[in-house]
């Protein structure tokens, strides 16, 4: 019996957990037959495929050493994905010209050599211009310079 | 000679004031990003991608391969001068270019890379200009059942010669061709998977999986090592090689391409496995193997004619059969089929002045980096230099307007944040983005062919292995699939991949 903390352990779950909820989610779409498929055939099987390829990569956990998942490092994940959820969230309310420089901070304050600084809001200033010369005029990009709380 | 007046109408088209500018802009653009450090060609074609939509169709293709090759060539040049290869088909570059770099020869090291990488370039598209169409006119006697195999085939060695774990890459590879096809379906018109949201209706955008993956994925990987990103350069100088050096790298180069041009048309290969694959034929074939990995002028030479010609003749599976053969080629399909051209062997004859100007324009590309990059050295220094802290939030706001500017709907963002957060805790567990890419291109097309097949063989599955084209390359993918379980293919496979580390 090996440890439940390696790569296969955690990968096969994730095969068995995503393979299972496609079966799921496909339940009432249509099988059809083999010469007429429906809208449920071809997922079923891929899921049931993957399922297969779980179990195999579960068993392989447990009969032979595999190495551990290495640490998973949050604070990035947390900033970085954070600062572009923020940016889905607010970019219709705020406009592009606040949350952008809202999002650029947050995600670099996910490198631990960020430090709140002249230089660094310097560039985040010039970064946000640059996107919104860019993306906006120049290319055309139909997103609001400033949101619906600025009256955009 | 009928492909005399083809390559003229390439000419014409990829000479067009406006398509020689596009492709200026590309390659220069692709250099640009492709040499900052950890951004490799497939997550600078992503970004790249929302800013050619606009553009007519060929534009935008000259556009984009312009991009791969400057991606590529500047991701070299991190390699040679800072040791941080951008993608891992310049890992081989870095072993001998980094040392030349450190011995003084900077300058001679990069010219070599360029060098090496027009020759092959050249050589590659009068590969392409022949063959392409020879392909193409066979592929169009195929039937779904033979498309169906060929896409199977094509999976099953993308599975064989990707990097890492057999069994994470059939997997991610399940996972791709799920995700695939999540939208309506063509034939019923059936939502699947949809949660109720219209924005899935049309199923996900493959720019979204591809930023989220690569491009924020890999953001998180980055910022795991920062420690080691301490970056040294060294003095370029000595730019021209010497009439000494020149002679040296013939035999390398011709090698290469070789290798490269034939490594570049399998399913799998491309640039990445070319470039490992000729330089361990360089150090075995050499008189003197023991240079190596300390400065050899053939290192270097050699793995990056590969790596360009594979690069380049990557592209005739993704032309003529609308296959794609790794990532990159995934994203050029993507950006056919939203320029509206559905990609296959009929590209050919229904869009001429696309494909031949294409094929020209590639050579045009590889002249112009050569012009380009040499002279502009002291830019892509200065680029490299910019610290990681200050690129990745770039990045990250690049990525979600580019992804906002697909359907000008912030849901994308939403998803591609989704995407990048599972990029990496998969990458976590071994199981590597490329495949799931590959997956999610693939998806609705193996369906439709899968759907179709059956149709016609009234729901017999048999028929795969009667049909003389199909069962041939279901066996070649069955004796791949043996091949690599053979104990002895499978030590030789890790040997070649152990370099990488």
């Amino acid at each position: 019996m090996h440890s439940h903390r390696t790569k296969d352990f955690w990968a096969g779950a994730v095969y068995v957990a995503l393979g299972g909820a496609t079966i799921l989610l496909a339940r009432d779409l249509p099988m059809g037959s083999s010469a007429r498929m429906g809208a449920g055939y071809f997922p079923i099987v891929l899921s049931g495929l993957l399922i297969v390829i779980g179990l195999v990569s579960l068993a392989r956990s447990f009969l032979r050493p595999g190495e551990w998942v290495e640490r998973i490092h949050l604070r990035p994940a947390l900033f970085v994905i954070g600062a572009t959820c923020f940016f889905a969230a607010t970019l219709e309310w705020l406009g592009l010209v606040v949350a952008l420089p809202i999002c650029i901070l947050i995600a670099a304050a996910g490198s631990r050599t960020f430090r709140l600084n002249l230089e660094t809001l310097a560039a985040t200033a010039g970064l946000t211009a640059f996107c919104a010369l860019v993306f906006i005029k120049g290319l055309g990009v139909p997103m609001p310079m400033f949101g619906t709380l600025f009256g955009g | 000679m009928d492909i005399l007046s083809d390559l003229w109408l390439g000419a014409q088209t990829a000479f067009s004031v406006w398509n020689l500018l596009y492709c200026l802009l590309g390659v220069f653009l692709g250099t640009a990003i492709g040499v900052l450090p950890g951004l490799g060609p497939t997550a600078t074609i992503a970004m790249l991608l929302p800013v050619t939509f606009g553009l007519p169709p060929e534009t935008a293709l000259i556009m984009l391969a312009g991009i791969f090759y400057g991606a590529q060539y500047g991701g070299s040049t991190t390699a040679i001068l800072v040791n941080l290869p951008g993608e891992s088909s310049s890992v081989v570059t870095a072993l001998d270019g980094y040392q030349m770099a450190r011995n003084g020869q900077a300058g001679t090291a990069l010219a070599t890379a360029a060098i090496g990488s027009f020759a092959a370039g050249t050589v590659a598209t009068v590969l392409i200009a022949f063959f392409a169409p020879a392909l193409s006119a066979v592929a169009l006697t195929f039937g779904p059942h033979e498309y169906f195999s060929l896409m199977v085939l094509g999976l099953v060695a993308s599975i064989v010669l990707a990097s890492g774990s057999l069994l994470h890459a059939v997997g991610m590879v399940l996972f791709g061709l799920i995700l695939g096809l999540i939208g309506t379906d063509i034939n019923s018109g059936e939502m699947r998977f949809t949660f109720g949201r219209f924005e899935l209706a049309d199923g996900i955008s493959f720019v979204i999986v591809a930023m989220g993956v690569f491009g924020l994925g890999e953001i998180l990987s980055n910022l795991e090592n920062e420690q080691g990103r301490s970056v040294t350069l060294s003095k370029v100088t000595g730019l021209m090689p010497t009439r000494a050096d020149l002679k040296r790298m013939v035999a390398p180069v011709t090698r290469g391409t070789l290798i490269g041009s034939v490594l570049g048309i399998l399913p799998g290969g491309g640039a990445m496995l070319a470039s490992f694959a000729a330089y361990a034929l360089e150090k075995k074939s050499s008189k003197t193997p023991e240079r190596f990995g300390k400065g050899a002028i053939e290192g270097v030479a050699a793995p990056e004619a590969a790596n360009n010609a594979g690069a380049q003749t990557s592209f005739i599976p993704m032309l003529t059969l609308g296959i794609p053969s790794n990532p990159v080629m995934a994203l050029m399909i993507g950006a056919l089929i939203m320029q509206g051209i559905q990609p296959g062997p009929s590209v050919i004859e229904e869009q001429p002045v696309l494909f031949w100007g294409l094929i020209v324009s590639m050579w045009v590309g590889n002249l112009m980096l050569l012009v380009l990059n040499l002279p502009l050295i002291g830019l892509w220094v200065k680029m490299i230099s910019i610290p990681y802290g200050f690129l990745f939030p770039a990045i990250v706001a690049f990525c979600a307007i580019g992804v906002y500017s697909l359907n000008n709907a912030t849901f994308d963002i939403w998803l591609m944040a989704g995407f990048g957060f599972a990029g990496y805790l998969l990458r976590k567990l071994d199981c590597e983005p490329a495949p799931l890419l590959l997956g999610f291109v693939l998806g609705p097309m193996l369906e439709e062919h899968l759907r179709r097949s059956m149709l016609v063989s009234r729901g017999d599955a048999t028929t795969f292995f009667t049909r003389p084209i199909s069962a041939i390359l279901l066996l070649l993918a069955v004796l791949l699939i043996v091949s690599i379980l053979a104990p002895a293919v499978r030590q030789k496979r890790e040997e070649a991949f152990t370099d990488e580390d």
